[in-house]
Order: C-alpha cells, then structure tokens, then sequence
C-alpha cells in the first residue's frame, strides 16, 4: 500500500462554528449565506444561518460580510529545502501559505540536494510531519539531479509518497528522455509536471524579449522558448497517453498550443501565477529584480491570453510558483539578480483585486481556479460538504492592506506586489481540520 | 535639477541643451592656458569601474581633475571582488568617503540604478553593461551640433552589432529627443527584436545610406562570429563596412572608439575630413564636465549661475 501523499500537521480536530457566512464554493454549488459547524477536524453540518447547533467547548466565529471559500491548494511551491534554508525552510513555507488561504502544497524538488530519491523523500516527509502548518505533497525530481539524462527510481518514489515528478528549474530537453518517463509513468503513475523552455532560445536571457528588454538592453528570453517545447511535449503526451502538467504558463503562443493538444485528445493540463495574470514586462523598466523570474512577465497580449486562458479553462488551475530568495541575493543588478518571486500570501488578494473586483472574472471561477490543482495531481479537490475534511478559509473582501506593511510569514521579502494595495484578507485558514493561521486582529470566541 | 545620470530617458530636451551650453563654454576655457576651475574644489568624484576602460576613465578623470575636484579611481577587479564583496557592500564601503560623486561601469544592466539606491552620492552611469552610456550619447550630441547645427530633422543611421551596443540605445534616445531621425541598420541577427519602440527605424541593408546626414559605425567584436550572431567577418565586411564606396560626399562619419580599422569602417575614411571621431573623444572632457557641473555644482550652491566659467 504506497503513503499517502500529503503529509503534515498532525491535526487535532479543532471544533468551531463560523456563523452567518457567505458560504461560497463552486466545487459543490455552495452560494449563500449559511452557518457552518466543524466538529473533529470535519465538516459537521451546513445549517441556515443562526440554526447551527454548537458543539460543547467549540468556538465562534463572526462570518459576518464575509466569504468561507474552500481552503486553496497550490500545486508549485519551493520550500527550498533541504539545502536553502537562509530563503524559507517547511515550517515559514507552509505558514506563508496558510496566510494565503492555502490548505495544502506541493514542494518542488529542485533543492540542495535534488529531491531524487526515497531516502530523501522519506526525511521530507518526517520533517514536513513535524514542521508544516498545512499538509505538504512532494513531487521529486523526473531525472536524478535534474540532469535530464537519467529517470529517478520512479516506482519507489511512488510508494514512498510522490505525488508526481518534474525537473522544474529546468525542461526535460531531451523529446526521448521525456518519453522514457511518460512510458515508465504507465508503471507507477503520478503527473508529469513540465517546466517548459527551450535553452537554445533562452539563451542567457533575463527577462522577456520584447520592446522592453530591447530599451534595457537586457538579454531576452522569447515566448517561443516557452511556446515550442508545450507543442512538442504535449504530442509526446498524447502519443503516450500520459497525464501530463504544464507548469507556470506566460505566453500567448503556449495558450494555443495547449488548446490545440487538448482539443486533439492529449492528456494535459495548465496552470498560471497571479504576476503572469497581473503584471506585465514594463514591471522590468524599474529594473527592480522582484520583477525577474522564469518564465518571464510578459506582454498585454501575453496577459491577456492567460487570463483568457484561465477564463474558458484552457488552463485550469493558478499556481503561485511561490519562489523565496534571500533579500541580499536579490539586491543585486537585475542581470545577477536569481529568478522568482513569492507568492502564497498575496495569490487570492492580488486575484481577487486585479480581476475580480473589476469584473474580468467571477469570483467562484477563480476560487474553483485555486483548488483545482489538487485535481490536476490526482488528489482531493477541497470541498464545503458535510462530512469533508474540514479546508476552509474566510476571506474579508472589503479590507484593504499593503503588501509587505506588515512583513511576511514567509522567510524572504521578494514580493512582485510589495506596496501594492489590495482588497480582501485572508482572516482564518483551516487546513486538514485544523487551525492553520489566523490573522492578528482576527479574534475567536466562546460560542 | 537632476539627482543623478543613469539614462537618457532622465534628460528632457531642455537639460540635454543646457547640458551643451555648459559643455560649450567649458570648452573656450579648454583653450586657455590654465587648464583648472575651482568649481568642485574640495569635493570627491570615485571612478568605479568593474570594466576596462581607459578611455572612459581617464575622460571622466580629466573632466573632474579640469574642475578641481579630487578624483579616485578604484577597480574592484581581482581583489575584493574575489573575495565575494557584493557591488552593495563596495558601494557602501565607498560612500563611507562621503564623495560628491561615483562614476560606474559595470558588465551587467541595471548596476547604475541599484548604485543610485545603495548611497547619498550622485551616480553617473558610464556604461552599464548592453544598456546605456548616457554620457558617450551626450558628447555624440555635442559633437554633431557642433559640425551641424541643430539635429532637428537630419537623418543618423547607426550601424552595426546594435544588439551588443550600450552607445546605440543611448544615442537612439538622446538623437530622437533632439529632432533627428534615427535608423538602425545591421544584420538582423544583431538588432534586437522591439528596438523600434525607440524610436528607430531598422533596415538590414546599407542600399539607402546616401540618404543619411551622419553615419555612425559601431564596433565589431569578433566575439559575435564565434557566438554565431554572424557567419563570419569577412561576409559581414563585405555588407556593413563603411567605406569611400558607400559614403556621399557630406556625410558626417562617426564612431565610439575603439576603431578596427578594416573591419566595421575603412582606415580611409577614418583619416578622412568626414570623421569626426577625434572631436567625439574633445567633446567627452568638456560634456563631462557640464555633467558634473550640472549635478555637483548648480545643486549644491544654490547661487545663480555664472555666466562664465570663472578661472582658477
Ligand atoms: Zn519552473
């Protein structure tokens, strides 16, 4: 019998009732106000609101003007360890996430040393088990070291507990090594999850090619990098009928060739980051190195077609790519400057106040977008419905904050929206059946 | 008044054309025999350069020598560098002797900027990495005026590796910014794709380089064969060199420096009346002087300028 695939935060099955909340989710047609009772870590009962019946000893909370949103789950994190840990370590990682409504992640292998094999998956685990605030899912590496030569022991990584594998960081650039996986996949499954980019059009390029890199003399990364290896792989998929994943999408290329490749029958999926929703290469002009990241920040037309994308379900869930750097790594000139930004903890905000508040897409469809990674990787999407594990978060849309105002859970500050004003707060996260984070103004009672 | 010099863009037309008053007045005092202001007395100009470049430097040097500044030079190269010292720490550790200014030039884009953020001085960008060197396009600037009056609707064709070239973005700025209009020409393996947001037009031909008032040459590496940019020199001489074949009779002919004389322009034409190659290097004391000028000294007094130069 392989483990289970998240692991993490031994829950002690809190006991509370959210009163009089706006109970939205699109995974069950929740979508009105109702009172909500979690007894034991699980969903107990949807009542009318002020109906609930309270649990002995369990605590209240206010849903007031507020919205109870299944808990999130980001499919693309880097916790950065082992090997990294000056830039986030499992226990800042996970509670940056709960801070962003998160109820579970998935950690990327390209750590210090790879994420490749079962003896290091095994001790992940254990520390994920003693220091995450949410459940963590693991997804080692497709090729040991990333080095795209040869596969990881797949089937063993498999029992130990992967949820799948990639060699994010990087693209499996060899066609006939990637074949190899998606057939040894039929062996063991799990999703291949594909950072997509050809090297030989990437080149040393820091930042997208276009009008901008061409006014910074910045050396550019094209979209067709991105673009040709989804076209390429995807058939791959196809061919082999092997359930594959396509990581952080930026170009507008890439959105049609995914629609191409599913429209063909190829088994594939997308995600998108809120900075490739929200922001676009004239974020670079400023040379400030928040904005450096891989793939690139791209163009209006670029954003556009993400968000129409994600809009028709071409791409089907947002992942953060969450990618912590220490401050002094990142206070360099923009050529040195590492690439990623975080992202855990302004996902839903910074969604919710560039796309939703304007209309450009409806709230339910970005909350279904923010838990449909979970499917996407062969888990448990989370639910509002009686019996469910209990992966909640209540969101306040009026609040206003700054980004960065108060610092962060996370260990790093290299936010793509610090000093940005965004509307809604993430008050309350509970992963698992248990309470992950709560925000500090944000006060539960006795019931 | 501005605070620093890191781009072009900083520069409206109006500072641009101050800029080449003062340069011009800076240059009558050239001619006289006491070659010293006593403008910046007193006050520190640091030369940071992580590159090679003499002539950079030493124009710098002599522009802020000219106003009596005290003038350091310090390459980082090889010693703290190799010791891990971030450019952050080095910056810091430099204000720390409280300079009026810090002139830097480093390999990689953007430097200047985080220079500016990382200490009090005011920051002169003298090339940073494939970006800018603001600086070069306002001696560029200076130069052509002088030969040619206004640039208000004269034609300048840049040519070459505009890819590579810190002068070119720079000069596409500041030339347009003064009514000129400019083209880029060279293999379209060297001229970045988006470049005509500019303000440039991109041809890959020199067909119609007669219609150009200013050819301005930019230098070849051979870098760029082995990088396989182009297939080899001798096909790149054969379509983009300057030359007496291509060039009208009035056209102004100019280049940064250093030249390869047989490679991106004739020796020919080099040592021809139409370059005015020599006068760019003239006018790089004189512009750089109005530069520091216009940063150290009309900010700190506060006084009204003088009219003229007054001699030390
Ligand atoms: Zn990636």
């Amino acid at each position: 019998m392989a483990a289970p695939m998240l692991t993490g935060m031994p829950a002690p099955g809190v006991d509370l009732v959210i009163r009089e909340a706006h109970v939205l989710d699109p995974n069950t047609g929740l979508d009105g106000v109702h009172d909500v009772v979690v007894r034991g870590g699980e969903i107990a009962e949807i009542a009318a609101p002020g109906t609930a019946t309270v649990p002995d000893g369990a605590e209240a909370v206010s849903g007031e003007r507020r919205h109870l949103l299944p808990g999130f789950f980001d499919p693309h994190v880097h916790l950065r360890t082992p090997g990294h840990e000056h830039k986030e370590h499992i226990e800042t990682g996970t509670r940056s996430a709960a801070a962003g409504g998160y109820c579970a992640v998935v950690a990327m292998p390209n750590t210090d040393p790879v994420l490749d094999s079962a003896p290091l998956l095994s001790a992940l685990r254990d520390a994920a088990r003693r220091d995450a605030r949410v459940p963590v899912g693991f997804m080692p590496a497709i090729t040991r070291g990333l080095q795209g030569t040869e596969l990881t022991e797949m089937a063993e990584l498999r029992d130990e507990g992967a949820v799948g594998f990639t060699d994010d960081g990087k693209p499996v650039v060899s066609a006939g090594m990637l074949r190899r996986a998606m057939r040894y996949q039929k062996l063991c499954g799990g999703v291949l999850a594909l950072h997509e980019e050809d090297p030989s059009l990437s080149g040393r390029g820091v930042m997208h090619e276009g009008e901008v890199s061409a006014r910074l003399g910045l050396s550019g990364i094209p979209s067709l990098s991105e673009a040709v290896m989804v076209a390429r792989d995807a058939m791959l998929a196809r061919e082999e009928e092997a359930r594959t994943h396509f990581q952080h999408l930026s170009a507008w290329q890439t959105v049609e060739a995914l629609a191409a490749a599913k429209a063909a029958g190829a088994p594939v999926s997308g995600e998108a980051s809120p900075h490739h929703l929200l922001l676009t290469d004239e974020a670079v002009l400023s040379l400030d190195t928040r904005m450096k990241m891989n793939p690139p920040l791209r163009t209006e037309r670029d954003r556009q077609a993400i968000i129409a994308g994600l809009r028709d379900g071409t791409i089907e869930c947002i992942a953060t790519d969450h990618a912590p750097h220490a401050a002094d790594e990142k206070d360099v000139p923009f050529e040195e400057a590492p690439m990623g930004t975080t992202g855990l903890e302004t996902a839903f905000a910074a969604v919710y106040t560039g796309l939703v508040r304007p209309g450009i897409l409806p709230l339910a469809l970005v909350v279904e977008r923010l838990t449909a990674g979970a499917r996407l990787v062969g888990l448990p999407t989370p639910r509002i419905a009686r019996g469910a594990p209990a992966n909640l978060c209540l969101v306040d849309l009026e609040t206003t904050w700054q980004v960065g105002e108060s610092g962060y859970e996370s260990r790093s500050d290299n936010c793509c929206f610090a000093g940005r004003r965004l509307h809604s707060r993430v008050l309350l996260t509970i992963a698992a059946g248990a309470v992950a984070y709560r925000e500090r103004s944000f006060a539960l009672s006795a019931a | 008044m501005m605070r620093h010099l890191l781009s072009i863009d900083d520069l409206d037309r109006d500072a641009i054309e101050r800029i080449l008053a003062r340069a011009a007045s800076f240059a009558e005092v050239s001619g006289r025999e006491i070659k010293k202001l006593p403008t910046l007395r007193g006050r520190r100009v640091l030369n940071l350069f992580y590159e090679n470049s003499t002539r950079t430097r030493s124009s710098f040097e002599i522009a802020a020598k000219t106003l009596s500044a005290d003038v350091t030079n310090f390459s980082p190269s090889g010693s703290s560098v190799a010791k891990g010292e971030s450019l952050k720490d080095t910056v810091q550790t430099l204000s720390a002797y409280d300079p009026a200014a810090i002139v830097v030039r480093h390999p990689h884009a953007g430097a200047a900027v985080m220079v500016s953020r990382w200490t009090p001085a005011a920051v002169i960008n003298a090339g940073d990495g494939k970006h800018e060197h603001p600086t070069q396009a306002l001696l560029d600037v200076y130069t052509l005026h002088r030969r040619l009056g206004a640039l208000d609707g004269k034609r300048i064709w840049i040519v070459g590796d505009i890819e590579h070239s810190r002068v070119a973005r720079s000069d596409i700025l500041a030339f347009t910014r003064m009514g000129a209009h400019v083209t880029v020409c060279g293999p379209p393996t060297l001229i970045p794709p988006g470049i005509e947001a500019l303000g440039a037009t991109v041809r890959y031909t020199l067909d119609d380089l007669r219609e150009a008032d200013v050819v301005y040459a930019l230098r070849m590496q051979k870098e760029r064969m082995t990088d396989a940019y182009i297939p080899s020199l001798r096909e790149y001489v054969a379509r983009y060199q300057i030359n007496g074949r291509r060039l009208g009779p009035r056209q102004v002919v100019m280049h940064p420096g250093p030249v390869n004389r047989g490679v991106e322009i004739a020796g020919e034409v080099v040592d021809s009346p139409q370059a005015v190659i020599t006068a760019q290097v003239e006018a790089g004391v004189v512009v750089r002087m109005a530069v520091l000028y216009e940063l150290l000294a009309g900010a700190r007094s506060g006084a009204p300028e003088p009219s003229a130069p007054v001699l030390a």
